[in-house]
């Protein structure tokens, strides 16, 4: 499959200037067709360019909806909040200097102050720091549990689907056992028993409980795209199981998932705070959302700014994710065009 | 289904086919089929006996259980001989495309033997079917669903190639692609294009370049015009007609239109729920039918004249196709046709030359699956 690189790049109109854009062009090409959105953009742009060909640059699926989806405002406004809740939490201190673990029991409950604009909750803590510093762990769960479930769901259902009869059929019985389980309730039963203080186990049982969705999605996915001519015309070619899950059924079976899964990462975050809500996610020392909130509901009525700004801070997060999932969702859809 | 019996005689009937055409070759002034026919027959480099495809029908969600069986394809046999194009007829349902997926082993037959030049290639797998593949290949119906959308012309082109990389060294796979595009009349600088920057009639033309690519000696043409406008059918079928000359091709072509068939084929075979009714030269078929079913088809067949129209003979057949689940005894084709007698709910008739030709020079001594074949010429009647 991978063939040399060298000889491609003369491809738009025979433009050796072209060199540079074509040939990354044609890595992400032929590395499969998950990468090229890359190439139908700007790669497609330049060369199209720098051939003057009269035809249109190349289009795919991918390039369509990237295009669709750098006009959508509520693409661009999430995409924002994603990329800056991506930021402070891999640099936390760009925009706060305290310690979120520094705390001052006088200060307990004490409203907004300069240099402490949340105020500070039950134990004396900044709630900005702490609200900053929780963005870290949210996104961690959210991205991690996400890609578990998009890598084990999709393995699984796509296997079940390119090969369908009595593994298929075994593995769609468990996920409908899966689905029978109630997600807190299970939660409750089987993080109760761990006492690691760290966020694996809390995105293990997220992977555990959200595979299924994904797994059944990918299944259905794949058993469409399987029955296209071309995979029929692949085989008939001569091709190997391998190459036609690869090459042709996981390009074009992946949107779904994909879609699915980011929407899913907003659920996820959310779910980890109400685990850490109900005490058997998360546990102090770590820093997190559900956390502050399970320990400022208390006092509500009090100081309900010791709620209100990682409860703000969680719904924006979580609003946002899903928002970008629900974009991309429509940008994918030839059909909503 | 199939009955023993049935084997030898369409081994008999080989030599009676080859006697027909040299009949015709004597006629050769009026005849079509003459002209078209290719000069010498030889051995035949496909023969297809008794090939039979049932879909289990299940039942339970994890332990399937086996209710009953669609009877899909139902014995099927017929030659194939170098460069000739054998057409094959039938409405919606009557199993055309699954005879195109059990020759190229798309799916596993039930029964029956597929010999690709003396070698039964339908228990066939791993290295030795990916060889026998690299010499029967597919042009699919659908130019839309055929082409993968994700890959380029060249990537579309070339991956015969990749699977078969004896066939071309990698440093020439990219000039071989090129002359493809040309061989089918494309712009060879279309190369790094997108499957749908192409109109239906090019992506049909990309889908018979991927199929020429191996160089193969059979191509199996599931409705390839079928999905396309038609002024487009005319330029894919004359470039067909192109490339046989050209590579000496054999084709399989499957269609619904009779007046295709007629133009490309040199023989047809018309089928009726998962059984060839009839098979002969294009004039046997089209001029002097005698299976029922046939005329009854080409009866159906427009006609462009309205004073021709007027006096000719429509046979219109009630009813719908029977379930292939649960086909008619004996004649499957008794519950719609007008002939119909006690013995054709008994008694299946064979693919054979009706008695009362056999020995006849005329057009109408050619396999007919009826126990009353007679000519009946709803072509030409006025």
């Amino acid at each position: 499959m991978p063939e040399p690189q060298s000889r491609r790049p003369d491809d738009n109109g025979g433009a050796i200037a072209a060199t540079g854009a074509g040939g990354g062009m044609d890595l992400a090409t032929s590395e499969g067709g998950t990468l090229e959105q890359r190439p139908g953009e700007p790669g497609g742009g330049t060369g199209g360019g720098a051939g003057g060909e009269a035809t249109g640059r190349p289009r795919s699926l991918w390039s369509d909806a990237w295009r669709d989806l750098r006009r959508n405002p509520v693409f661009v406004l999430s995409g924002l909040v994603i990329v800056f809740l991506v930021i402070i939490s891999i640099w936390p201190s760009l925009i706060t200097s305290g310690n979120p673990l520094s705390c001052d029991l006088a200060r307990a409950q004490d409203g907004s102050r300069p240099g402490h604009p949340f105020g500070f909750n039950g134990q004396g803590c900044d709630v900005y720091t702490r609200t900053v510093y929780g963005a870290r762990t949210s996104v961690v769960v959210g991205v991690l549990a996400s890609l578990g479930v998009a890598v084990v769901g999709s393995v699984l259902g796509g296997l079940a689907g390119f090969f369908g009869g009595f593994w298929d059929a075994i593995l769609s019985r468990i996920t409908d056992i899966f689905f029978g389980i109630p997600v807190v309730l299970g939660g409750l039963v089987l993080l109760s028993v761990v006492t690691s203080s760290t966020v694996w186990p809390v995105i293990g049982f997220m992977v555990l409980l959200g595979w299924p969705q994904i797994s059944r999605i990918a299944r259905g996915s794949v058993i469409t795209v399987k029955q296209n001519d071309f995979v029929q015309a692949a085989r008939a070619l001569g091709a190997s199981n391998p190459r036609m899950m690869l090459r042709h059924i996981l390009p074009n079976a992946v949107a779904p998932v994909i879609v699915v899964a980011t929407i899913a990462l907003g659920t996820f975050i959310a779910l980890e705070a109400t685990l850490s809500y109900l005490g058997v996610g998360l546990k102090p020392p770590t820093v997190s959302w559900g956390i502050d909130i399970s320990d400022a509901s208390p006092y509500i009525r009090n100081s309900p700014h010791m709620l209100l700004w990682p409860a703000g801070a969680l719904a924006i997060t979580v609003l946002a994710f899903i928002m970008l999932g629900d974009a991309v969702r429509d940008a994918l859809d030839p059909k909503l065009r | 289904m199939a009955e023993p019996k049935r084997n030898d005689d369409s081994m008999d009937a080989t030599p009676n086919v080859t006697e027909v055409e040299t009949a015709d070759a004597a006629t050769v002034a009026e005849s079509v089929a003459a002209i078209e026919a290719p000069a010498q027959r030889g051995e035949p480099i496909l023969q297809v006996r008794n090939l039979v495809k049932h879909f289990p029908l299940t039942q339970g969600i994890l332990f399937k259980k086996q209710v009953g069986a669609v009877k899909a394809v139902d014995g099927v046999s017929f030659d194939l001989y170098q460069g000739e194009t054998l057409g094959i007829v039938g409405e919606s349902g009557c199993g055309k495309s699954t005879v195109a997926k059990l020759l190229m082993t798309l799916e596993q037959a039930t029964a029956g033997e597929v010999f690709f030049k003396g070698q039964d290639i339908t228990r066939l797998s791993g290295r030795a079917l990916k060889a026998v593949r690299r010499n029967i290949q597919m042009v699919f119906q659908d130019p839309y669903t055929s082409l993968n959308p994700r890959m380029t012309v060249g990537d579309i082109i070339g991956e015969p190639f990749d699977i078969h990389p004896e066939v071309a060294p990698k440093g020439d796979r990219r000039r071989k692609v090129q002359e493809l595009l040309d061989v089918v009349g494309l712009n060879p600088e279309y190369i790094n294009r997108y499957p749908h920057q192409f109109s239906g009639g090019q992506r049909q033309r990309i889908g018979i370049a991927r199929g020429l690519a191996l160089n193969p000696e059979i191509i199996i043409c599931d409705e390839p015009v079928s999905a396309l406008d038609v002024s487009v059918q005319a330029q894919v079928i004359n470039l067909m007609e192109k490339l046989q000359d050209e590579f000496n091709l054999s084709y399989i072509f499957i269609a619904h239109d009779l007046s295709i068939v007629r133009h490309i084929s040199d023989r047809v075979g018309v089928m009726y729920l998962g059984k060839i009714a009839e098979i002969g030269t294009d004039t046997q078929i089209y001029d002097h039918p005698t299976h029922p079913y046939t005329q009854a088809l080409l009866s159906a067949v427009p006609v462009p004249d309205p004073d021709a129209r007027e006096g000719r003979d429509r046979i219109i057949l009630s009813g719908d196709v029977p379930s292939p689940a649960n086909p008619p005894s004996g004649c499957r084709f008794r519950t719609r046709c007008w002939k119909a007698q006690d013995k054709c709910a008994t008694e299946v008739p064979l693919l054979a030359i009706p008695e009362r030709f056999k020995g006849t020079d005329g057009h109408t001594a050619h396999e007919s699956a009826c126990h009353f074949a007679e000519e009946r010429d709803v072509v030409h009647a006025a």
